[in-house]
């Protein structure tokens, strides 16, 4: 056996189940290995080392006396900083939140907290989600595990280069954009967009409520659907939540029909293009069917995407007003008349851009002509989307049109920052699932693909995905670290 | 004086929810220390989400039938942007009439009086924001002001009228109804603090609109309303320009004073609240409701005055006062003679309960319950005491809290049907009022002033029936 800390979270639940080793020792090499690497990827916000060993003491303490421990046991789990957390500070890498301590968990941490997963700390993001490369944090940015150069994706960056380096057995991201996908692509991992309401929404801090759902992260496909299982299901405290069926390892749904997305083909670079054309014909390989497709308002995707979830935006981030927690600040400085224009200076550029944005395209006057239009846009491309899963079963497509690329390199262009989202975007305006999944490299950098499929359709996603899993035959740990 | 066009913006609490119109906190935030009635939720804590209370949506519906509103089938919340330190989440979650949709009642029409309606625009489910308490000093001298959030989050319909009233009294005759309808529905009670507030737009012919904010109890508005009116009356005949503005209400100079102007240039920025979805009430909803929301006051009047035969004088007196109804109606249960119980309630019964208090609860806290009156009334009917008899006795009963034959058998007070006993008294009487004796022969009214006598000589309890034919015998007998 190699390290502990390489192990998928299948193999440490059996691992401590079976008593081959305990959820102390498991949790200990995990914080060891954050120790040895994580001063040069820079994935965590917050490690929880004491509260993640005393909960690991008491898993084993549980299996001593036999008692119950859940499908979880010892399984450590890295969050985003964006979801709720009780006792442990819940920042957004954000100025703004940086002393903010949660008085409740979301409801996604309860699950896993009862079956036996441990909260291990909180993992960086672009501040408030806002981003695709990590680089918008207050804090630090955040590096590719497969080069310390190159970004890890966004906005759930700490979620994808934490477990690609084994730094957590698996991580939750969100996503509202691409957010899980993006850096599960750069990454080189497994993450999971589920369809929009599969998964509870409570506890997560809202940057676009109408488009974002948690997610998992993982090193490997089994791995997803564990958490998958545990973290969906109808949830009381989110009205926008439904219940749904388990997802199954082995499913006897058998042959589905694929098709490929022509426009995000074409508009990859070409290592992109030839590694996704390769994977598709693995696909042929085991008996699916595979044929191109059009899809005719994909130019309205982003533009549709980016006025919705900025006006979102807009009005989620209002309440960071520092009344009520937040940050320390001397309260002399501050005037009645202004004070909120103070405080609120505390917010990154990024966040500052999309909130003006937000604000602009709901104010009276503009609300019809941009953030209506854009909702009917957004209704036309669903539309489009699910007629095409009338004769698909799965689009795919590159997760990301290009290659991680370098620190520093995007930062001053946003809107170039924006065009690379244009693959993602398209599941959560239309509310469906959709994973990326490892499929190769160039020159050292990963490539991810991207499958979609209808509305709590997950099963047909997994299958895929394992399927593919077992034919791609490659590197699975970066050398870097 | 020019035409006045007067607009109403109420905001009415759901005080009979138990909870909060997202959250489980309680919805009485009264008396509570401050900050202790809130959670996650109504606190507006990162990532949190609004939970609907249906019940709120069931008193929101009964509301908007009762002002004759439309109910759509479907139903939608909104964001209002806007930044106020009581407000956690810089949004309130409330309700907006566009694109289709609307809130959860619009179009109504509520009839004033036989002559006159007043069309509602619309009714409205939303958040109650918390309070900010200002320290005596103000603002400039403690730089600092507290907020207590347990009223956060309470629920609040909003009902807003067109500007069809043209006279203040008009208004208060539209604030009584509404405040009696609300009663009836169970949804507010309206004596609570703070649970009515009105916001009140006024205009006059060629002049811009003013509206008038903080108008915090329905007794205030009249008041406010004449003082615009006569401010901007005065201002017309001065030719000055009424300008478009926001005005508070002082209630203690009992003023109008202009808001600082920054308060006018919201742009609120509505949009759909994306947390929660669409509401689909059904094309059922609304007749189901109506099967079992309570009766309103109108339906009652005519219930009295057709069932029960009351008159509309008598009817109008009980319902106008919702808990003397309620009491009306208990006693009918047990005795039926409504005609009887009312006569008795209003003419004996409140005579005494007026002067007491302007209590809110003054039935309830009363010792003679249903029971009491309507055996008392029993009585009266039974022939076997007399209506002066029964006043005093429901004055013993309010007293001990005993029952009516209780106090028959301690105070022996049976009305006197006995000719010996009566023959006696008469007699005693026309012994001690020989002049008045003398004009009833002549003069058949007279005869009532003998009668009186004998009442008040037998303390009440002779049955004056009886009495007044044995009078007539005896003078009859001594003309001879």
């Amino acid at each position: 056996m190699g390290h502990l800390h390489d192990l998928l979270a299948y193999e440490v639940v059996e691992g401590i189940k079976s008593q081959q080793f305990t959820a102390e020792q498991y949790v200990g090499s995990i914080i060891k290995r954050i120790e040895d690497v994580d001063s040069k990827l820079h994935s965590f916000i917050t490690v929880d080392s004491e509260g993640a060993l005393s909960s690991a003491k008491i898993i084993d303490r549980k299996i001593k006396e036999k008692e119950d421990i859940g499908s979880l046991p010892g399984v450590t789990i890295g969050i985003k900083d964006n979801i709720s957390t009780k006792g442990i500070r819940t920042t957004c890498a954000s100025k703004i939140l940086e002393g903010y301590v949660p008085s409740y968990d979301a409801t996604v941490i309860r699950k896993l907290k009862e079956n036996g997963a441990i909260i291990l700390g909180k993992l960086n993001l672009d501040e408030f989600g806002m981003g695709s490369t990590t680089e918008y944090s207050s804090f630090h940015s955040t590096h590719n595990p497969w080069n310390l150069d190159y970004v890890p994706g966004g906005s759930s960056g700490g979620s994808g280069a934490a477990v690609a380096a084994g730094e957590c057995t698996v991580s939750l991201g969100s996503d509202t954009g691409g957010s899980i996908r993006c850096p599960a692509s750069f990454c080189s991992v497994v993450g999971v967009k589920p369809t929009y309401g599969r998964v509870s929404r409570y506890g997560l801090i809202s940057y676009a409520n109408s488009l974002e759902q948690i997610g998992p992260i993982c090193r490997s496909v089994k791995d997803a659907v564990m958490i998958m299982n545990i973290i969906s299901g109808k949830d009381i405290m989110d009205n926008t939540s439904t219940q749904s069926t388990p997802i199954a390892i082995q499913s006897k749904l058998g042959k589905l029909n694929i098709a490929i997305i022509k426009e995000l083909i074409n508009g990859s670079d070409h290592d992109v293009t030839r590694t996704v054309y390769s994977a598709s014909e693995k696909f042929k390989d085991i008996g699916y069917s595979c044929e191109e497709v059009s899809i005719k308002n994909l130019d309205y995707a982003l533009p549709s995407y980016y006025t919705l979830a900025s006006a979102e935006a807009s009005s989620n981030l209002a309440r960071y007003d520092n009344i009520r927690y937040g940050f320390d600040f001397p309260i002399e400085e501050y005037k009645w008349d202004t004070y909120f224009s103070n405080v609120r200076k505390n917010f990154g550029q990024e966040v500052k851009r999309r909130i003006l944005i937000g604000s602009y395209v709901l104010s009276s006057g503009y609300y019809s002509k941009y953030y209506l239009k854009a909702r009917m846009l957004r209704s036309l491309l669903k539309l489009e989307l699910l007629k095409l899963f009338n004769k698909y079963d799965l689009l795919i497509g590159p997760t990301m049109p290009i290659l991680p690329f370098k620190i520093g390199e995007k930062i001053d262009d946003p809107f170039k920052m924006y065009l690379i989202d244009i693959n993602t975007v398209l599941a959560n305006l239309a509310g469906i699932p959709a994973i990326s999944i490892p499929v190769g490299f160039s020159n050292g950098l990963p490539i991810g693909l991207q499958i979609m499929a209808a509305p709590f359709q997950e099963q047909k996603l997994i299958d895929a995905s394992l399927a593919l899993e077992d034919t791609i035959d490659i590197q699975r740990r970066p050398n870097s670290i | 004086m020019n035409l006045v066009m007067i607009g109403l913006e109420i905001h009415a609490q759901i005080t009979a929810l138990k909870s909060k119109l997202f959250c489980s906190c309680y919805g009485n935030y009264r008396n509570l220390r401050p900050n202790t009635n809130i959670c996650e939720i109504c606190s507006g804590l990162p990532g949190t989400l609004p939970i609907i209370n249906k019940k709120a949506i069931e008193y929101a519906t009964m509301t908007s039938v009762a002002l004759g509103c439309k109910v759509p089938d479907k139903i939608m919340f909104y964001r209002k942007n806007y930044f106020y330190p009581d407000l956690p989440k810089n949004f309130q979650i409330t309700q907006y009439n566009v694109y289709g949709f609307s809130s959860i009642g619009a179009d109504g029409l509520f009839e004033l009086d036989d002559s006159k309606k007043i069309r509602i625009t619309r009714v409205q489910l939303e958040e109650d924001p918390g309070r900010i308490a200002y320290s005596e000093e103000g603002m400039n001298v403690r730089n600092s002001a507290l907020v207590d959030y347990n009223r956060a989050g309470a629920a609040l319909i909003e009902i807003v009228t067109e500007p069809d009233f043209n006279d203040p009294k008009e208004v208060r005759l539209f604030l009584n109804k509404l405040t009696l309808t609300l009663e009836h529905i169970g949804v507010c009670d309206t004596l609570l603090e703070g649970a009515v507030r009105c916001d009140v737009n006024v205009s006059m012919k060629g002049g811009n609109k003013v509206e008038i904010k903080n108008v915090n109890s329905f007794k205030e508005v009249e008041k406010a309303i004449n003082y615009e009116v006569t401010r901007q009356t005065s201002m017309y005949n001065r030719n000055l320009k009424i300008e478009y503005e926001t005005r508070h209400w002082d209630d203690r100079k009992k003023i109008t004073f202009k808001a600082r102007s920054k308060e006018e240039e919201h742009d609120y920025r509505y949009f759909p609240e994306p947390d929660i979805p669409v509401i689909v009430l059904g094309n059922n909803f609304v007749s189901t409701l109506k099967g079992y929301m309570p009766e309103l006051p109108n339906e009652r009047f005519n219930r009295y005055v057709s069932n029960y035969k009351l008159t509309e004088h008598t009817s109008n007196i009980l319902i106008n006062d919702k808990k003397l109804a309620d009491f009306f109606e208990s006693c009918v249960k047990i005795y039926f003679s409504p005609v009887e119980i009312a006569n008795v309630l209003i003419t004996d019964l409140k005579s005494f309960i007026d002067n007491d208090s302007e209590s809110t609860d003054y039935l309830s806290n009363m010792k003679v319950k249903p029971e009491h009156l309507a055996e008392l009334v029993k009585l009266i009917e039974g022939n076997k005491i007399s209506r002066i008899t029964a006043k005093d006795i429901l004055i013993k009963i309010a007293e001990r809290g005993v029952s009516p034959s209780e106090v028959l058998n301690s105070t022996n007070s049976f009305k006197i049907v006995d000719e010996k006993t009566l023959k006696d008294a008469i007699d005693t009487v026309f012994d001690n009022e020989t002049s008045a004796v003398n004009d009833a022969r002549n003069n058949p009214e007279a005869i009532n002033y003998l009668l009186g006598k004998v009442m008040k000589f037998t303390k009440g309890r002779a049955d004056p029936k009886i009495a007044a034919s044995l009078i007539n015998i005896k003078l009859r007998k001594s003309e001879n």
